[in-house]
């Protein structure tokens, strides 16, 4: 029995081996092999792998490296450039007319068309498809038909702001005016669609099927993906690697662990719990970049005890009374950076980032905190608590840091303390049904690199991710203001000033702007993290 | 025998009901598991209604317990939230976790029994000794610190294996995985089969036995050990249940895609169909396996009859 399991194991390390250098390919110049794959890490995604249904980072991942879309955001700046759009017009903001560029194909063959993509946003805005990322298409004129807020049954089946004029044009009509529409065009959701996702749709969910530069090769649901580089790919941005190996891990820790044994290429989430050890173990090859995400604490407005006057005095004393920077560094070993605004440092100063647009008021200042909370009438119950899910993230290290710090500078050891909810998703309800009773946890990951992506959502009147229900008249103008502008830098300055009006009501406390990070392997040069946290696949060369 | 296997299988009845009955009630208490599906937003109400509809989530409880049990007898577990039916969920998980469980259960078998009979005969021994700190060391260290401990030591540092487990999940890569799972149990084995030996021993059919002149070897095999091996036999029975339900820790240190990582994900996302179909399925293991147990016995001890 024991000769056995000693024979089993040195076999199984000889295939590890073998397998090893069979990947190698034999070319160590470091210049890459075209042909030899990678593997790395992945979550299990939540919803069926569609477009518009994928509204989280692993399946967006997949997306990524399977579609090309009319837009494409620059893996290193964030900017959206066109990439299928021959050109995008308008007069008007408002009406655009959309070229495709001709030669591109889906892997199987078929032509990407405009008909490709007013086909799949016609199915992706269509409320009996049920796909959650709709109301990307709420701007198209007629989706209150073919999507009702009511839930009603849809009275159109298409949206009657598109129209295919020909082969390679359409026109989208808008509702209302919105400058930096065409620069949201390269959100997955916005991707073209084959015709055998409508005519065999369940086949295609086993396997889907794209434009991009990888292919799916294999897809076991639940434990991996096996992509192949698509060798016929059309785009300029072709993979430099023969595939990638997509493989569901049950804990991150158990990656980052695989990573060390050599048994994996790239892990692009790096546990906390490793983060003392990450520099020790892999030097250089450890990736830690910003992110278009921002972590704020949400007030609810509904409640008149955060909703009357001085209430904001107490909101930014609380503010005053967090000390981000020792929190970044001892909590999180300097993988989020305390944040000066509301955006993100991905934007950059165009894109309207501006460091310290807080002001003071996003300045540790423990004696100031006091006299504003003070002055603005106290604590609502004389105790403060945020409110968190406790079963992912571990939020509970920093909320209770936070608290911490605030009980600190108001020398009171119970004026703020956590409030834990058992599940995210009881969390979600809770919030969408109005129950908290002071500040929570709010985050906010972008969906394209624009400084609208980061007010309107989360502050305009009743959007879609306003969770603290504030409702301000001047922000709400500046915004619209903002969308009707023709021109980028003006519509940017614009949105600043609504910024502004977050600032000056507090209308949540900005934290931290958090860091994707990675580590990977020796095998592998040329790794680097997109504004959106994930691996630039196609770019990583394999030795 | 026949009319007592079939009254155990109408008792069986009950607590199957009452078992799903708590555990789809649990589920549900956690909250609205479509304001989860979302992410960080709020999910448009539209849809989200859609949603609800779709998964059944918009009836009354005892409705939605009623059609879901309705559906369980036709072979329908209904549908996870990533679209794969539950039942296929099951074809890929089940039969990894009942792998690790074989692995595990040989281990507490061959190791404990053996550990056991070896210290029962010779108490006070220093073997004995030795072998009973070695039991408290393992059971008071938690599963999670045996099963980093060895994937570190093994997997990264000397490279005997690989520390996680590929999706194929072989016998051969279960070794590990099924050892830590068993660590526990095979210490209790090793206790229980060492006490009943020891008391069996100075009985008097052992006394007569070896008075006969029969041989060490037949005295221990057929006359002590069957004797000894039914609390041990229990013990093991009811612990194929908790091993498949319990490999939750286990499952995900080495990255195995069984029941208690399927369970993990349902529970994460608050996916009724997909915690209540799986529970359900383990409910039955657990008393199949008891009713198995119990026959086992008038096996190992002609004098128990059934009736």
């Amino acid at each position: 029995m024991r000769g056995a399991t000693h024979a089993k194991w040195a076999a199984c390390a000889a295939a590890v081996a073998l397998v090893a250098t069979a990947c190698g390919g034999g070319s160590d110049n470091g210049g890459g092999d075209s042909g030899a794959t990678l593997s790395s890490s992945w979550g299990d995604p939540q919803n069926p792998l569609e477009p518009a249904n994928t509204n989280e980072v692993q399946g967006g991942k997949v997306l990524d490296m399977i579609f090309r879309s009319l837009k494409r955001y620059n893996p290193e700046t964030g900017a959206a450039e066109d990439w299928l759009a021959e050109k995008i017009e308008t007069t008007d903001s408002q009406n655009f007319t959309i070229t495709v560029k001709d030669g591109w194909t889906f892997s199987n063959g078929e032509k990407v068309t405009a008909k490709s993509f007013v086909d799949a946003w016609n199915y992706g805005a269509d409320l009996k498809n049920n796909q959650k990322n709709a109301y990307f298409f709420e701007y198209i004129d007629g989706y209150s038909k073919i999507h009702p807020d009511d839930g009603s049954a849809p009275s159109a089946g298409t949206l009657s702001g598109l129209k295919v004029t020909d082969e390679m044009t359409f026109t989208v009509k808008l509702k209302q005016k919105f400058s930096t529409f065409p620069d949201t065009l390269g959100y997955p959701a916005f991707a073209p669609l084959p015709q055998s996702f409508f005519s065999d749709h369940a086949g295609w969910l086993k396997k889907p099927i794209g434009n991009g530069p990888y292919t799916i090769d294999s897809y076991t649901k639940g434990s991996q993906m096996v992509l192949k580089k698509w060798d016929d790919y059309p785009g300029e941005d072709k993979a430099e690697n023969g595939g990638v190996t997509l493989k569901v891990y049950t804990d991150n820790n158990t990656a980052y662990t695989d990573l060390l044994a050599g048994n994996l290429d790239l892990v692009d989430d790096v546990p906390a719990a490793q983060l003392k050890n990450v520099k020790n173990d892999l030097g250089d090859r450890y990736l830690n970049t910003p992110a278009g995400i921002i972590q704020t604490l949400a007030f609810p407005f509904y409640d008149p005890n955060w909703n009357k006057s001085g209430s904001d005095k107490v909101r930014t004393g609380l503010s005053r009374a967090i000390d981000r920077d020792q929190i970044t560094k001892t909590i999180f070993q300097d993988t989020r950076t305390p944040a000066s605004d509301w955006t993100s440092p991905v934007l950059g100063e165009e894109g309207g980032f501006e460091e310290g647009f807080c002001g003071d008021a996003c300045e540790y200042d423990p004696d100031e905190a006091k006299k504003l909370i003070e002055e603005g009438g106290g604590l609502p119950g004389g105790q403060v608590k945020i409110t968190y899910n406790a079963d992912t993230g571990s939020h509970k290290q920093w909320v209770d840091a936070v608290c911490n710090s605030i009980n600190n500078a108001l020398d009171n050891e119970t004026a703020c303390v956590g409030n834990p909810v058992g599940t995210f998703a009881d969390f979600r309800s809770q919030i969408s049904d109005r129950k908290m009773s002071g500040p929570f946890r709010a985050g906010w990951q972008m969906d394209y690199p624009l400084i609208q992506n980061f007010l309107q959502p989360l502050y305009y009147t009743n959007a879609s991710s306003n969770d603290g229900k504030w409702s301000n008249k001047e922000f709400d103008g500046l915004v619209d203001q903002a969308n009707a502008e023709t021109d980028t830098a003006k519509a940017v300055d614009t949105f600043k000033e609504a910024e502004g009006v977050v600032r000056d009501n507090m209308a949540a406390i900005p934290l931290w702007y958090q860091n994707g990070s990675a580590g990977y392997s020796e095998r592998l040069s040329n790794v680097k993290l997109n504004p959106f946290s994930v691996p630039v696949y196609n770019e990583i060369k394999v030795s | 025998m026949g009319r007592y296997v079939i009254r155990r299988l109408l008792q069986m009845i009950p607590v199957f009901i009452g078992a799903t009955l708590l555990i789809f009630l649990m589920v549900n208490v956690m909250g609205d598991p479509i304001a989860g599906l979302c992410g960080d937003r709020e999910c448009d109400p539209a849809t989200a209604a859609q949603l609800e509809k779709e998964f059944g989530l918009d009836k009354p409880v005892w409705q939605q317990y009623l059609t879901y049990m309705g559906n369980v007898f036709t072979g329908d577990f209904g549908t996870a939230f990533n679209g794969q039916p539950v039942t296929e969920l099951m074809s890929t998980s089940f039969p990894v976790t009942i792998r690790l469980t074989i692995v595990a259960i040989l281990f507490e078998i061959v190791i404990g029994v053996t550990l056991g009979v070896v210290t029962g005969l010779r108490r006070g021994h220093p073997v004995d000794t030795g072998v009973l700190l070695l039991t408290l060391v393992v059971i008071s260290v938690p599963t999670f610190v045996t099963g980093l401990l060895l994937q570190l030591l093994l997997g990264v540092e000397w490279g005997w294996i690989k520390p996680s487990v590929s999706t194929d999940a072989t016998f051969g890569e279960l070794i590990v995985p099924g050892l830590v799972l068993a660590s526990v149990s095979l210490a209790y084995v090793t206790r229980l089969t060492r006490t009943s030996i020891a008391e069996n021993k100075r009985s008097d059919y052992v006394r007569t036995a070896v008075a006969k002149g029969l041989p060490h070897r037949r005295v221990v095999t057929r006359h002590l050990l069957r004797n000894s091996l039914i609390p041990v036999v229990t013990f093991i029975g009811t612990d194929i249940g908790a091993l498949m339900g319990g490999a939750i820790v286990t499952e995900r240190i080495f990255n195995i895609h069984g029941v208690g990582y399927q369970l993990y994900q349902g529970i994460l996302r608050q996916n009724t169909q997909t915690v209540v179909g799986f529970v359900t399925v383990l409910v039955l293991v657990f008393l199949v396996a008891n009713l198995l147990v119990d026959l086992l016995y008038a096996v190992l001890d002609p004098r128990i009859r059934y009736a």
